[in-house]
């Protein structure tokens, strides 16, 4: 059976194959095993640069393919499609191809199955099946092609080993750009749904706006049809459960971080320091079933115990719990901050009397304070960003307010909320998580930059 | 010389009249610092205590004694695999119970057992086909309502039982036929809505195809990556860019990348939903920079003498990275790795993004099937109603911080063992 998998394993043998081959025709060049100096690199460069000869074209071809095969096989099953069935909106003709290609694959499809769509379906298989085997095909012509060309040139004046050490630079290079394109992937991505969403909706309102309320009407008579994407709510909201996981944070990490770098001896840092990197390793689900099901209950029964009316999604209790998460993140880099302060300053400070407890407030922490303050604004951009313990222990609705017993709503809540589920790419709904999205990432964006210039100056002053 | 007064001011008296005061403070100062270390440690022992407290008791499962007739009648014109193996529990619990005579009671009756018995007597024939026709007493999985009045986390009167099952239950106890016994169901089954019949294997293998892909991908890339920049980039605007962006990368939150792979990998290039690959490619382009970044740092910490000795005795600078440095770099790369693996396996968030939280019931055998993950499994029961599944989501939390508490060990005992000093 011709299938891609398949054709991926016989490159995988013709290249294993390739490298034997280029080894023992630089063996025979330089005239057996016991004249090889004669080559100019060792016999093993030239069989890896034959194998990379053989795999690499062939590699590239078999990716583009697989890139662009499900796309073309549809548009040409589309083409072939009776006409009835063509002039179907976007949407419907979406859910044709999708039937089309579930029954290929051999799932059972609801509803009765008309003869047009079996011969689309036949149709669709059979172009699979000419589409596997070409690949198959040029994939392997492709190999053969490199693995003959490059064996021909072995000599015993090629320089094998330069070659391959200036594909494998090439190669590494290329691993770097990962991370570009990945940025320009993210940007790309959400602007382009962003786009969409403003054409359906203005910044103004988005930025601006009250209320929000993202559902859509699915008939036009329906009552509160238009649905209203203000995101100020949702943006407070987040504020406000970021601001009380950072009044929980900051205090705490800020303290710790002192008491470890200038109190604790070496004994207690080495049992409480792990300490302290467990809480910044556990998975942020984690942390959210222990807000819904330990603290929101908790401080709710509280609340109540002393006459306060608070919400069982209370910001509160996440922003609490994202403090918690956050102590490690603020202590650990207010400890990195406070270490890199030179010994000379503190030691000026004893020099004129002052006691460890007022060398450190005025001395140590503002020398130390640009650190400190570029090191909070990570932590800010971390619990903006933040997902797991706001899905599971804030509020869905979007609610105006300050009070931290009320349940508020937040940008990433909002993001899984209208994208878990069934989606569709042309309702305003859908496309507002990716509006959404992209203030997310402009603001933290936006925090992380500053906050790396920040720590960066600061790190260059005492260096 | 003018005339001294008769007490003259020192300043060690100053000193001394605000000394007491400035111990005070710094007494004071110090008991803060170290309050403020206790109660982050407090946070984490409630964090643990909490969740084995509930967790724990998942370990194991109320199981009931039922004398199962085989009875060859519902064999009769159908294949073993197709007979009504639930009517079996049935009549067995009628033959225990004959007081329940109405339809209501014998509903009620049929309720205190897991629907799951049946597939565990029909799994039995298909095993050993001589057993039709024959009586054999069989430990069944109980309801999961029993199983939390056994465990104590349901009050009779809570309502979810009725006054005649609490009495069955009571007879069941008496006759010694109810029985905790190990939770097999939790570990070897997939997502079910019953919880007595829910486990974490489905979830678990999601997240064993997922890493999977995310370290095959993500530790050669990020090796190749921290190499290029850290010996080989010259320093010009486009590498200031790479590591601009590779640092920006590491504090992007792990959402936006849930939307990259929305909107690229199932959008655009057409990829499978709620698959293993999808996760696993946006599990990578999250894991990344970690993974620069230790790898960068392990590269640094190679001593200058070794790259001058291998230049010394001709090697090409391509040899000396390879040959020398990159193996005296490897621990520290691993550790990274092993580290940026954990995150991930921590990771929930982007999963969300890609349907990698549908109800899938089948244990997933490759990395395109449906799959969840273990950490979206906790989301998924953290949200029923069903008591029993809040004391299976603090197991599979368990579970995960176990998972996690390995491969972070594994990575310090790495570090330890193969890390040199210089």
């Amino acid at each position: 059976m011709i299938s891609p998998s398949n054709t991926l394993i016989a490159l995988v043998l013709l290249t294993a194959l390739a490298h034997y081959l280029g080894l023992r025709r630089a063996v025979a060049a330089a005239g057996g095993h016991a004249h090889v100096q004669k080559l100019h690199s060792r016999p093993v460069y030239y069989g890896m640069l034959t194998a990379m000869w053989c795999a690499l074209p062939a590699l590239l071809i078999y990716a583009g393919w697989q890139a662009f095969e499900s796309y073309i096989i549809t548009q040409l099953v589309v083409a072939d499609l009776p006409v009835t069935m063509r002039d179907l909106s976007a949407a419907q003709l979406s859910l044709v191809v999708n039937d089309i290609k579930n029954m290929a694959g051999g799932t059972i499809v609801s509803g009765d199955v008309g003869p047009e769509l079996k011969a689309a379906v036949a149709h669709y298989l059979q172009l699979r099946g000419i589409g596997n085997a070409a690949l198959a095909a040029v994939v392997m012509g492709v190999a053969v092609i490199g693995l003959v060309g490059a064996r021909a040139r072995i000599s015993t004046r090629m320089r094998a080993r330069n070659k391959m050490e200036r594909l494998i630079l090439w190669l590494l290079a290329a691993c770097s750009t990962i991370a570009v394109f990945t940025t320009v992937g993210i940007v790309l991505s959400v602007l382009y749904e962003a786009i969409r969403f403003f054409q359906a909706v203005s910044v103004t309102e988005f930025l601006f706006g009250l209320k929000w309320s993202p559902q859509m009407a699915i008939r036009a008579d329906q009552v509160g049809s238009s649905g209203a994407f203000g995101a100020v709510p949702v943006v407070l909201g987040t504020l406000l459960i970021a601001g009380i996981a950072m009044a929980v944070a900051v205090p705490i990490g800020l303290m710790a971080a002192i008491y470890m770098s200038e109190y604790a001896g070496s004994r207690f840092r080495a049992v409480a320091k792990p300490l302290m990197e467990i809480l910044a390793g556990v998975p942020t689900v984690v942390y959210g079933f222990f807000a819904a099901l330990v603290v929101a209950p908790f401080i709710r029964a509280a609340g109540q115990a002393i006459g306060l009316d608070v919400a069982s999604e209370s910001a509160l209790a996440a922003g609490l719990v994202m403090g918690i998460m956050i102590i490690p993140f603020v202590s650990s880099l207010s400890d990195d901050m406070i270490t890199a302060v030179p010994q000379s300053l503190r030691d000026g400070a004893y020099g004129l009397g002052a006691t460890p407890s007022e060398t450190i407030r005025q001395v140590v922490l503002p020398a130390a304070l640009p650190g400190i303050v570029g090191g909070i604004l990570l932590a800010v951009s971390r619990a903006i960003g933040e997902t797991m313990i706001v899905v599971m222990a804030a509020g869905l609705t979007a609610n105006l307010t300050a009070n931290p017993f009320k349940a508020v709503t937040t940008v990433t809540v909002q993001i899984v909320t209208l994208l878990v589920g069934d989606q569709e790419f042309d309702s305003p709904k859908t496309l507002a998580a990716f509006a959404l999205g992209l203030l997310l990432f402009v603001i933290t964006l936006g925090l992380n930059i500053i906050a790396l210039q920040v720590v960066r100056r600061y790190r260059e002053q005492y260096e | 010389m003018s005339s001294m007064p008769d007490h003259p001011i020192k300043s060690i008296d100053i000193v001394n009249k605000g000394l007491n005061r400035r111990y005070r403070a710094e007494k004071r100062f110090r008991r803060i610092g170290l309050g403020a270390v206790v109660i982050s440690i407090t946070f984490l022992s409630l964090l643990f205590i909490s969740i084995i407290g509930r967790g724990h008791g998942a370990v194991f499962q109320t199981h009931m004694l039922l004398e199962i007739h085989f009875d060859p009648e519902i064999f009769i014109g159908v294949e073993a695999g197709a007979a009504d193996y639930a009517r079996l529990v049935k009549q067995a619990l009628h033959a225990q119970f004959p007081d329940a005579a109405t339809r209501g009671e014998k509903r009620a009756l049929y309720g205190i057992v897991s629907s799951g018995a049946a597939f565990q007597l029909r799994h039995m024939v298909m095993e050993d086909p001589g057993l039709i026709g024959k009586r054999q007493s069989i430990w069944v999985s109980a309801d999961d309502d029993v199983d939390m009045l056994i465990k104590g986390n349901l009050s009779a009167e809570s309502g979810r039982l009725s006054e005649n099952q609490l009495a069955w239950i009571e007879r069941l106890q008496a006759q010694a036929r109810l029985k905790k016994k190990f939770n097999t169901a939790f570990f070897t089954a997939g997502d079910s809505r019953e919880p007595e019949q829910a486990g974490i294997l489905g979830a678990a293998s999601g997240s064993f195809f997922t890493l999977l892909i995310t370290l095959m991908l993500s530790f050669p890339i990020g090796v190749a990556t921290a190499i290029y920049l850290e010996e080989f980039a010259p320093k010009n605007r486009w590498t200031d860019l790479i590591e601009v962006n590779i640092n920006n990368l590491a504090a992007v939150p792990s959402i936006v990348f849930g939307l990259l792979g929305l909107a690229v990998f199932l959008n655009a290039f057409g990829l499978p939903r709620s698959a293993p690959l999808v996760g696993g490619l946006v599990l990578t382009l999250m894991t990344l920079p970690t993974i620069i970044i230790a790898s960068r740092a392990s590269l640094q910490s190679v001593p200058p003498s070794i790259r001058d000795a291998a230049l010394g005795i001709g090697a090409s600078k391509m040899q000396m990275i390879l040959h020398h440095v990159l193996p005296l770099a490897m621990p520290g790369m691993l550790t990274g790795t092993i580290i940026g693996m954990a995150r991930a396996l921590g990771e929930t968030a982007p999963l969300l993004m890609i349907g990698m939280v549908a109800f899938i019931v089948d244990i997933p055998g490759g990395f395109t099937d449906p799959a969840s993950a273990l950490p979206v499994q906790i989301y998924l029961w953290a949200d029923s109603p069903e008591r029993a599944f809040e004391e299976r989501t603090a197991a599979a939390t368990m579970t995960l911080l176990l998972f996690l508490i390995v491969m972070n060990g594994f990575a310090v005992v790495l570090r330890k063992r193969l890390e040199r000093r210089w």
